[in-house]
């Protein structure tokens, strides 16, 4: 079976490439700095990948804004992917020698753990009961549950106003659970947050909901029809996934991404990704302390 | 399988739901099946065609792909009814495709003889269909209907992924609260699932004795 | 074709069925323009919903989405085909320990929606199959079993007089199900096993659920990037009707020839209670 997808991807490859040479770049990727002079104390991990010259990064592919692949192309798009070339930069690693794997949210933890993949940014929420079993470094990016709903919506004043009404979200997630509790809403499950955006397009469904981030993504690709409403009622930040216990690695994750803030870097990943959304930029996190 | 007792309530809403899909949409789809297997034999070309380019049409798409169609496409035919309706229909279009199939042959099977009675008594297609060939033709065809209607308790598991809170949605909802479950749910599920599909076999083998037609 | 449902008709019931033709024509032709138009009203068949697959790397993940489809198909028939060979010879077994669990298991995973099977296996071991071997282990075990039993059946269908022939001059079982019983059962059978096939196919569809990689999943980024399900869903039916049509088409002819030929038929649509082509 793994077989069949390689065989396939490989082929895919070729004809892109053949078929079309925009297959890189569009969609904000900025030109990455990568450092030709990074050196790291002998023995870190940081030194073997800097000399592999090759790192696995696990991200989303399937969400606008932060990891989304489109169909038929090769490298994903999106903040978290901005923010994984900027550390792979700071390693010595050219985009090139990116990896990108795709993980959804079942397979984080196990794909760190068994080193499918070396690192991940997939709009990982960091808690406690997480970093008992894989590192995360950060956060890089905090957000909270909100709703998106459509441009011209006049129903919605504040989150109190979602009482009722249809609320669409992934099947099984926190989000859909804690809208009916707190706010009385209709849950509606679907398979991804995009079909969702499907349903609340054709209004078929009041509004949308799980992390603001994930949603600005959407409102970013349709900034004329969607907009991200309401006062964000949890606190979700994203962290980067690494093999527990390594704390040299997670220290310079948090030192890469705090450089990033001080020198624009992640205000710019910003603006060409979720900022496309119209909204103010956001204030950067500082991160928590590495275990 | 705490998991499992203390979601009971939930687990059976679920199924009460797969319960009502599978109500709503047999009877649509065994009525729209009954006239489009009599447009499949009726003496108009136009109907013929027209019935044999639905079910080719209905048959030979996944079901998926019907209710991608008409999940998402309904409210842009300006339909805007619940996930639920929206669910009955699409079942109930794909469904009758196959009770159609089933009911003509059924119909193919009842003898000439039949036929050839009831026009030289005068009736007329309509009547001869009605009142002679469908009575006995459903009679044969109850075995390959009722595995239709197995099937449909089956792909009602679809709507899960198209809004409706239904058993699967259910054990996907629970397991997502409950990983570590997975098993005592799925078999609970699974289980619910099995008695159904035994009770509508029962219910068919017991239709087809009483109702066997003595050749 | 029940042709002897209706008489020849006289020039009266001739006209009365033009009329009806000419309506139902008509009918069914408003019928199609008005969704046509709300169609086109919405924007949903317009140049902008068509705009995805203009796109050559778009149409290429289309086309390799159905390459991954077919893979999928040919791998969990393949699968299933030795699932259903273990399990109907299990079941014809003469004992007991090895025809009880056959049976059991034939029953459960043919009374047991795919959906919820492909969820189970993915969800518990998503990790050791990836996406697309979740789905093709969820295939075998649902068309398996129903292969299964259209195996037993074919095996039974066989005439009494050839395996009775066969024990009278002093075969065993194992040559008689082998030798006798089993090639002859092969051609009854090969018709209800093209059109699992088609179901198979059909089910591949199903990976959506768990965004297995192949074509309707592969429609699903394309509608939900681009708001337009109804094309999409238009593209990904019309391939489906092309493949599954012919394979249809096939069964049928095959069933046809053996029919000419005098041998017994299983229909292709197996009409055992939990199973069926459905």
């Amino acid at each position: 079976m793994r077989f069949g997808k390689r065989w396939f991807g490989a082929f895919a490859v070729g004809a892109a490439l053949a078929l079309t040479m925009t297959a890189c770049g569009g969609g904000g990727g900025g030109d990455v700095e990568v450092k030709d002079n990074a050196s790291f104390p002998a023995g870190t991990t940081m030194a073997k990948w800097n000399e592999a010259g090759k790192i696995k990064i696990g991200v989303k592919f399937d969400q606008p804004g932060i990891g989304f692949k489109k169909p038929g192309t090769d490298t994903p798009q999106g903040f978290d992917i901005e923010i994984a070339k900027l550390i792979a930069g700071e390693l010595g690693i050219e985009p090139d020698g990116i990896e990108w794997v795709e993980t959804v949210s079942a397979n984080r933890e196990p794909f760190i753990q068994k080193g499918t993949v070396d690192l991940v940014l997939a709009s990982y929420t960091i808690n406690d009961e997480r970093r008992t079993i894989v590192g995360q470094a950060g956060p890089y990016y905090v957000t909270g549950q909100q709703f998106l709903i459509a441009k011209d919506a006049t129903w919605f004043k504040t989150n109190e106003d979602i009482k009722g009404k249809k609320v669409c979200s992934v099947t099984g997630s926190t989000s859909l659970d804690s809208v009916e509790e707190k706010y009385g809403a209709k849950p509606v499950p679907f398979g991804s947050y995009s079909e969702c955006v499907t349903q609340l397009k054709s209004g078929s469904v009041d509004a949308v909901t799980t992390d603001g981030a994930i949603l600005l993504g959407y409102a970013a690709e349709d900034p004329d029809e969607l907009k991200v409403a309401g006062e964000e009622f949890t606190e979700e930040p994203y962290g980067i996934g690494y093999k527990h216990g390594d704390t040299k690695l997670c220290e310079f994750l948090n030192k890469t991404v705090k450089a990033s803030i001080d020198d624009g870097k992640w205000a710019t990943a910003f603006k060409d990704t979720l900022g496309k959304a119209d909204v103010p930029e956001p204030t950067p996190p500082t991160a928590d302390p590495c275990q | 399988m705490d998991a499992l007792i203390e979601n009971l309530p939930r687990i059976l809403r679920g199924f009460l739901l797969t319960l009502q899909l599978f109500g709503a949409a047999g009877l649509i789809a065994f009525a729209l099946g009954a006239v489009l297997a009599g447009m499949r034999v009726a003496p108009v070309p136009v109907l013929r065609a027209v019935g044999t380019t639905y079910v080719n049409i209905f048959r030979n798409t996944p079901l998926v792909v019907l209710f991608i169609v008409f999940v998402a496409g309904l409210p842009f035919l300006g339909v805007q009814i619940s996930f639920f309706a929206r669910a009955v229909v699409t079942l109930s279009l794909y469904t009758a495709a196959f009770m159609c199939e089933a009911i003509r042959s059924g119909i193919n099977s009842v003898q000439q003889g039949q036929a050839e009675a009831a026009r030289s008594i005068g009736f007329t297609f309509g009547q001869t269909l009605r009142s002679v060939i469908l009575p006995q033709a459903i009679r044969t065809a109850i075995p390959p209907l009722a595995s239709i209607f197995i099937a449909l308790v089956k792909n009602s598991a679809i709507a899960e992924a198209f809004g409706v809170i239904e058993a699967t949605q259910t054990f996907h909802f629970l397991y997502n609260r409950h990983p570590s479950a997975l098993w005592p749910l799925f078999v609970g599920t699974a289980l619910g699932y099995v008695i159904i599909v035994f009770v509508l076999a029962g219910i068919a083998s017991r239709l087809e004795k009483r109702l066997a037609v003595i050749r | 074709m029940s042709t002897t449902l209706f008489d020849v008709r006289g020039p009266r019931a001739r006209v009365r069925h033009g009329v009806y033709g000419v309506l139902t024509s008509i009918g069914t032709a408003a019928l199609v323009a008005y969704i046509a138009y709300r169609l086109y009203a919405s924007e949903q068949i317009t140049g902008d919903a068509w705009e995805p697959f203009q796109d050559p790397e778009i149409v290429f993940g289309v086309v390799e989405g159905f390459g991954l489809t077919l893979l999928a198909a040919v791998l969990a028939i393949a699968l299933s085909i030795a699932f259903g060979v273990i399990f109907a010879a299990g079941r014809l077994s003469d004992s007991a320990l090895l025809r009880i669990p056959s049976i059991v298991v034939v029953e459960f995973f043919r009374a047991v929606p795919l959906v919820l099977m492909i969820l189970a296996i993915f969800l518990g071991f998503g990790d050791t199959t990836g996406r697309y071997g979740a789905l093709i282990i969820a295939l075998m075990l649902y068309n398996g079993s129903v292969l299964a039993e259209t195996f037993r059946a074919g095996i039974n269908a066989v005439p009494r007089g050839q395996s009775e022939a066969a024990y009278a001059i002093g075969m065993r079982k194992t040559q008689v199900m082998l030798s006798i019983l089993t090639p002859q059962a092969v051609r009854i059978m090969l018709p209800a096993i093209i059109s699992q096939c088609v179901v198979a196919l059909k089910d591949t569809a199903l990976g959506f659920i768990i965004a297995s990689p192949e074509a309707v999943s592969v429609g699903k980024q394309i509608y939900s990037n681009y708001g337009n399900p109804i094309v999409t869903g238009l593209v990904l039916a019309v391939v489906f009707i092309a493949i599954n049509y012919t394979l249809s088409k096939i069964a049928q002819i095959l069933e046809g020839r053996q029919r000419r030929k005098g041998r017994a038929v299983l229909a292709t649509a197996p009409t055992t209670a939990a199973g069926g082509a459905v």
